[in-house]
């Protein structure tokens, strides 16, 4: 069965996420830091009036933290229909994949990752890996 | 099907309404009897129900309400006065109303309530002469039990009963139990056409009862005016206000950055509107608070009567309005205050008496705005609380050491009243005295982000105070800056500001906490940064202290700096933020950027829990086996003496020329009271050094206090398994090394005694503070 995968970069490694969760990608904007939250929360968002969680995906898939001149961006995916929203390095296309085609995660995988990645699609030369979005955004 | 149970469903809701205008109604009426445009409306509104509930197929309940409105027929019509029996027996008849509302609300059909009881105990009344109001002692009791606890035997009860009335009555009894099924034809009871009754006529529809009864309008006019709404489109509303508000702000903020004339217009325009709308909205929600004291009367004639108590009932600002999620959140704390004050607060009449006070008590609800929020009293000229009972309860549940409540001022006494687990009562009763009460009225009132404090004096009285918000969707709030973030802190918390302008003033160190002196009190410190876990400050001046007042207490937050007051509609936030435990909520600023809103009471706990400026109880019992804190002064040159801490009330510092010498005692004036004075250089034989300030150490329990003077305070340490070595003087209990300095231990309770001798004896030994009971 074919399906698309909206796809982002984050520490050089390409993962895809289900198009159907995505509901928008944004440029980060101006965020305000939570004090004694998890390290996987980076803030909290204005998002047209709404307040959302600002979740930094490289801490919690267990990736090199940001660098002070990345320009990360926000992918907003939705969790139980309220949106949250991922900081990712790069948004990239949607891509469309055969789930015939997906394969187990490697054996090599970071077990933090293992437990969010469903599986794996190899493109040419590249390996996309297809997150859980429930089990990624949850801190 | 469904049409159905919708006039079903606006059957009960409206009976609700009306039952408790009748609580009320009937209540009144009972001391002003002659009434007749009450009983108009107690009739209409029985009425009512028995033609619905006719209607619908409610047998039991029509039967019922039947058997009441003959009664109430008679009233209205002057052939019988209002005597209490009458009263009760009806209060009794509105009971099971409800009951059987209660059911039909449930399940939709009414159940198998049995009724015969209170028809009976009706009946009865009925029968007997209109003039001869005390029926037989023999059938008292019956209806009273036959309310909480349907009786399952039918029991002929009118054994007095005139011989037609006598046939009617075992009738009566004989039905069979309330049908459960609401098919079943209604009974039409026997005695209906024995008396004159209007003809009743059921209606189809629940519409208001006083519009039926068109030549009595001059009672509660049905407001044709008004429309009912559903609470969810008002809900809707308001938060999209609350949303305009924010969108409101930001253009403001944006206006004045551009400073553009025509949009500056435009904005204060735009301004303008919001804030009409925001009031009218929250207009649309609000209701006085008469619609939660309306139950009040009955409820205090019902509490007082089962306790032997003669109160009257004052309510003053009926009108006051508020939010009705507010309304509905203060309806049990409100309840067990008005209970707790008939209960605890006023005496039985022979002990009013005795005390020289009329025998009715009075308790007073009041309700009036003030500073955006609304105040809510419930005060008693009842006995008061006696701070040393309570301070004794404490200590003997556990709850706070000796030492602990010897320390704390009576305000700060009365503030355990809120602990979990107190109760004061000698007796426990089913009205109020369970151990739990106050903590749950504290819970629920924290929760809708407000305030309660007590205040008593012993033999005058008792009063409860909610500070209560407006609403719960929009407040007011005070943004401050810490560490370059913003945050908000709500008003209701916020007591006052102060702005420290050098390091000295004020500022003192309780061992590890830093604490304000505030008008003569210790004021713990909070830093806002520690809190946050930010860089510690370099210096304190030119920060401010917010005093914050949160779990009955008051504390100071430090902060950077304040920002601005601003309207702010709290977001909800996740449960991961939600978890850190300091966070109340999230709001947008006028930038569109977001902001953290403080919970005030959780920063309060989780601050002060760490430090030991309040010691809690777990804290207090590793103090007693281990360690105890041991306040450090300095007297003349180089001597140093400790005494525990835990038995000083307060520290202050004065100029030298207080001191007066009166008849071969030193004294000072301290609180408008002469205080006797111990010179701690004379007790350790040293000279009194010149210096133009002094630091006083009180000692106070009750209304009694001893002043100790020294040279200044240097410390407060925590001495573990204290290593006393046997040097005595006088008044001296041995020496401790404190950081490497002989320090001389104070026999605390012998130098009080030396200035007051009678310091002790004033209240329960066992709540001595020195530390002598260990």
């Amino acid at each position: 069965m074919r399906h698309q995968l909206a796809t982002f970069r984050l520490d050089g490694q390409l993962y895809g996420v289900d198009v159907a969760r995505v509901q928008e990608a944004l440029r980060l904007h101006a965020h305000t830091s939570v004090p004694h939250s998890p390290s996987t929360v980076a803030g909290l968002v204005n998002l047209r009036g709404q307040v959302v969680l600002l979740l930094d995906l490289r801490a919690r898939l267990g990736r090199e933290p940001f660098g002070a001149d990345d320009e990360p961006m926000m992918m907003v995916v939705k969790l139980d229909g309220e949106p949250v929203s991922l900081l990712v390095d790069q948004v990239g296309e949607v891509l469309e994949v055969d789930s015939d085609t997906m394969g187990t995660p490697p054996p090599t995988l970071d077990p933090e990752l293992r437990e969010v990645v469903k599986g794996v699609y190899t493109l040419d030369g590249d390996l996309l890996l297809h997150l859980d979005v429930t089990l990624a955004a949850q801190v | 099907m469904d049409a159905m149970d919708e006039i079903v469903r606006e059957f009960v809701v409206e009976s609700y309404e009306n039952l408790d205008r009748l609580d009320r109604d009937l209540v009144d009426l009972e001391s002003d009897g002659e009434s007749r445009s009450l009983m108009g409306s107690i009739f209409r509104t029985i009425h009512t129900i028995k033609g619905t509930s006719g209607f619908l197929g409610f047998g039991a309940l029509e039967s019922l309400t039947h058997v009441g409105e003959n009664l109430l027929a008679e009233l209205r019509d002057g052939k019988r006065p209002m005597t209490q029996r009458t009263t009760d027996v009806l209060l009794q008849m509105v009971d099971s109303v409800r009951v059987i509302l209660d059911v039909i609300e449930k399940t939709g059909a009414e159940g198998v309530h049995d009724t015969s009881a209170v028809v009976a105990a009706i009946q009865q009344v009925l029968d007997s002469e209109p003039g001869a109001d005390a029926p037989p002692a023999t059938v008292d009791e019956a209806p009273v039990q036959a309310v909480k606890k349907p009786r399952i035997g039918k029991r002929p009860a009118a054994k007095t009963a005139t011989p037609a009335a006598a046939a009617s009555a075992p009738a009566e009894a004989d039905m069979p139990a309330p049908e459960a099924s609401p098919q079943a034809a209604p009974v039409d009871p026997a005695p209906a056409d024995a008396l004159p009754t209007p003809a009743p006529a059921p209606g189809p529809a629940p519409a208001p009862a006083p519009a039926r009864d068109g030549e009595e309008s001059h009672v509660r006019s049905a407001a044709e005016s008004s429309i009912r709404v559903d609470v969810e489109v008002l809900d809707a509303l308001m938060r999209h206000v609350g949303e305009l508000v924010l969108a409101r702000n930001a253009m403001t903020s944006l206006a004045t950055e551009m400073d553009d004339a025509t949009l500056v217009r435009a904005s204060q325009r735009l301004s303008l509107i919001a804030t009409e709308l925001q009031q009218g909205v929250m207009k649309t929600r609000m209701q006085p608070i008469d619609h939660v004291w309306s139950k009040v009367p009955r409820m205090v004639r019902d509490v007082s009567t089962a306790l032997g108590r003669r109160v009257k009932l004052e309510m003053i600002g009926k009108d006051t309005e508020l939010d009705r999620s507010v309304l509905e959140a203060i309806k049990d704390p409100l309840t067990h205050l008005i209970r707790n004050a008939i209960d605890h607060g006023i005496e039985v009449p022979e002990a009013r008496d005795a005390a020289g006070k009329p025998a009715q008590g009075i308790v007073t609800l009041r309700a009036y705005h003030q500073g955006g929020q609304v105040v809510v009293e419930v005060s008693d000229d009842g006995k008061g609380i006696d701070p040393q009972t309570v301070a004794a309860k404490a200590v003997q549940k556990g709850l706070r050491t000796a030492e602990q409540v010897a320390a704390l001022g009576t305000q700060d006494i009365l503030q355990m009243l809120f602990l979990p687990g107190f109760s004061t009562a000698e007796t426990v009763t089913n009205v109020s005295g369970r151990g739990v009460g106050m903590d749950v009225v504290k819970t629920k009132i924290d929760a809708i982000g407000g305030v309660v404090d007590v205040q008593s004096t012993p033999g005058v009285g008792t009063t409860w105070r909610l500070r209560i918000p407006l609403t719960l969707a929009i407040m007011p709030a005070l943004t401050v800056e810490c560490a370059d973030e913003i945050y908000a802190i709500p008003q209701v918390n916020l007591l006052e500001l102060l702005a420290i302008d050098d390091a000295q003033t004020g500022l003192d160190q309780v061992g590890d906490a830093p604490v304000y002196r505030l008008r003569g009190q210790l004021l713990p410190l909070v830093d806002l940064r520690d809190v946050l876990g930010r860089p510690a400050r370099e210096t304190v001046v030119g920060a401010v202290i917010a005093v914050m007042q949160a779990d009955g207490g008051r504390f100071g937050l430090i902060i950077d700096q304040v920002r601005n007051t601003e309207e702010i509609v709290a977001k909800p936030i996740g449960a991961s933020i939600k978890r850190i435990g300091i966070y109340a909520g999230a709001t947008l600023l006028g930038d569109g950027s977001v902001t953290l809103i403080l919970d005030i009471p959780a920063v309060a706990r989780r601050a002060l829990e760490q430090q030991e400026t309040l010691p809690d109880l777990q804290q207090q019992a590793t103090v007693d086996t281990d360690t105890e804190q041991m306040l450090v002064v300095s007297v003349g040159e180089d001597r140093q003496l400790a005494m525990p801490l835990g038995a000083v009330t307060r520290l202050e510092r004065c100029p030298a020329d207080v001191l007066e010498q009166v008849g071969g005692s030193l004294v000072m004036q301290y609180r408008g009271r002469i205080t006797p004075v111990v010179d701690l250089a004379s007790l350790l034989g040293t000279g009194r050094p010149a210096s133009d300030e002094l630091a006083v150490v009180v000692c106070a329990r009750g209304d009694r206090a001893v002043a100790l003077v020294a040279k200044e305070v240097v410390d407060i340490v925590d001495c573990a398994d204290l290593d006393r070595s046997e040097v005595s003087g006088a008044a001296l209990l041995g020496s401790i090394v404190v950081k490497g300095k002989v320090t001389e231990l104070l026999d605390l309770s012998r130098a009080v005694t030396s200035a007051d001798p009678s310091f002790y004896d004033a209240h329960e030994p066992e709540l001595v503070g020195a530390g002598s009971d260990r």
